[in-house]
């Protein structure tokens, strides 16, 4: 019959969004992200093996108002993906699987890792000179 | 590769609006998914007025009287209308779950129904389950011994063993946890998904089986088992409260304690 022509349901157009979903496509899309500022990590070690000139530029580029920017997003990229790693090790060993704790290991997972971003952002400013 | 757009036969476009005549009571909007396998049409979501004051609490309730008052043509799978046969399996309001056992009080504005989701669909909201039951066959959920049984009696259990397999014997297998996966979206047609890894748990748990390593020997496979990525959808949308994503965690330690 018309089994060739069956539509497909709708899936993410039509599921409710919601922070076990949410919280796992972040997961992923930060690892993406660190993969990305890992390159730039490496450009900025490559840069200063290179000689003074390369380091001052790549200084002048992270330095900057939108280099800034990106490093503030790398942080924060790495202490979410850090947290929520550890709360996957939970999981892993078996623990933390009821809902309510799911949701509780969810915001303290998001809150640590937005006060632990803003932290070494502070420290940085404060104490990391130029 | 994950397809996250619908393809061009299956998106959906404004169907017709049924208003409710002569309500008297408050009116809500049940906006349907609708799908003919007799005509070449598109999906179309269907709008149905309906006076609650002549309807009972129950989504089900509501389709039902769409059907029998309404909209003959409406089709939708229903049995026991008391959350125990799964037939009612629907995507409502955003999450998977029973109509028999949501209450349309459960919702707010518009009560939006759609089949189970990133499913075949055979018309409506009654969607393909072939693949499903296959994969549920293909981990062979019945009791597999060595050893012959006692000759005057059946084979026994602890309660404490017994007690391992209460919950995920309680599952219907409606199929809610594992069309609210998006690692079953993706790969549904390898990954087995939570419904069928609760049960394969289900099996390997149980005392009074004998063919635990071959079990875990089936689901040794990048996709069949290790897929699941932890979202928790699964056991936040079970209507049975069940936790399949828990068994999921429970067979890959068990692979690993067996290395």
């Amino acid at each position: 019959m018309h089994t060739k022509q069956r539509p497909l349901s709708p899936h993410l157009q039509v599921y409710r969004p919601q922070l076990t979903s949410a919280m796992s496509i972040c997961h992923r899309i930060s690892g993406v992200a660190l993969s990305v500022g890992t390159l730039l990590l490496t450009y900025w070690l490559v840069a200063a093996a290179a000689g003074p000139e390369a380091y001052a530029r790549a200084q002048s580029v992270l330095g900057g108002f939108f280099g800034s920017l990106i490093l503030f997003a790398f942080t924060g990229a790495l202490f979410y993906h850090l947290c929520n790693g550890i709360r996957h090790l939970m999981w892993d060993a078996g623990y933390g699987f009821n809902i309510p704790t799911v949701y509780r290991s969810g915001y303290a997972v998001m809150i640590a890792a937005a006060v632990l971003t803003v932290l070494v952002w502070l420290l940085a400013l404060l104490f990391g000179g130029s | 590769m994950a397809q996250l757009k619908l393809p061009a036969n299956s998106r959906m476009t404004e169907g017709k609006t049924w208003p409710a005549k002569g309500a008297t009571g408050e009116v809500r909007r049940f906006r349907v998914y609708r799908w003919n396998p007799d005509d070449e049409a598109n999906p179309v979501v269907d709008t149905y007025e309906l006076d609650m004051d002549e309807c009972g609490p129950m989504v089900l309730d509501a389709l039902i009287k769409i059907k029998n008052e309404i909209d003959p043509t409406l089709t939708f799978r229903r049995s026991c209308r008391e959350g125990i046969c799964g037939s009612c399996a629907m995507n409502i309001d955003g999450t998977n779950t029973l109509a028999c056992t949501k209450a349309c009080s459960d919702v707010d504005g518009d009560v939006k129904i759609y089949p189970l989701p990133h499913m075949p669909v055979v018309k409506d909201l009654v969607p393909d389950l072939t693949h499903f039951y296959a994969q549920y066959a293909s981990i062979k959920p019945w009791i597999q011994t060595q050893t012959p049984a006692p000759p005057d009696r059946e084979r026994l259990q602890s309660p404490e063993d017994q007690s391992k397999i209460n919950q995920p014997s309680a599952c219907i297998l409606c199929a809610c946890c594992s069309t609210s996966c998006p690692s079953y979206w993706w790969n549904g047609d390898r990954y087995l998904g939570p419904a069928v890894l609760l049960q394969a748990y289900r099996w390997i748990v149980d005392s009074r089986d004998e063919a635990t390593g071959d079990r875990l020997d089936a689901l040794e496979d990048p996709f069949k088992l290790y897929r699941c990525h932890t979202i928790m959808n699964c056991t936040n949308t079970c209507p049975k409260g069940l936790n399949p994503a828990k068994a999921i965690a429970e067979i890959k330690k068990l692979m690993v304690a067996r290395r």
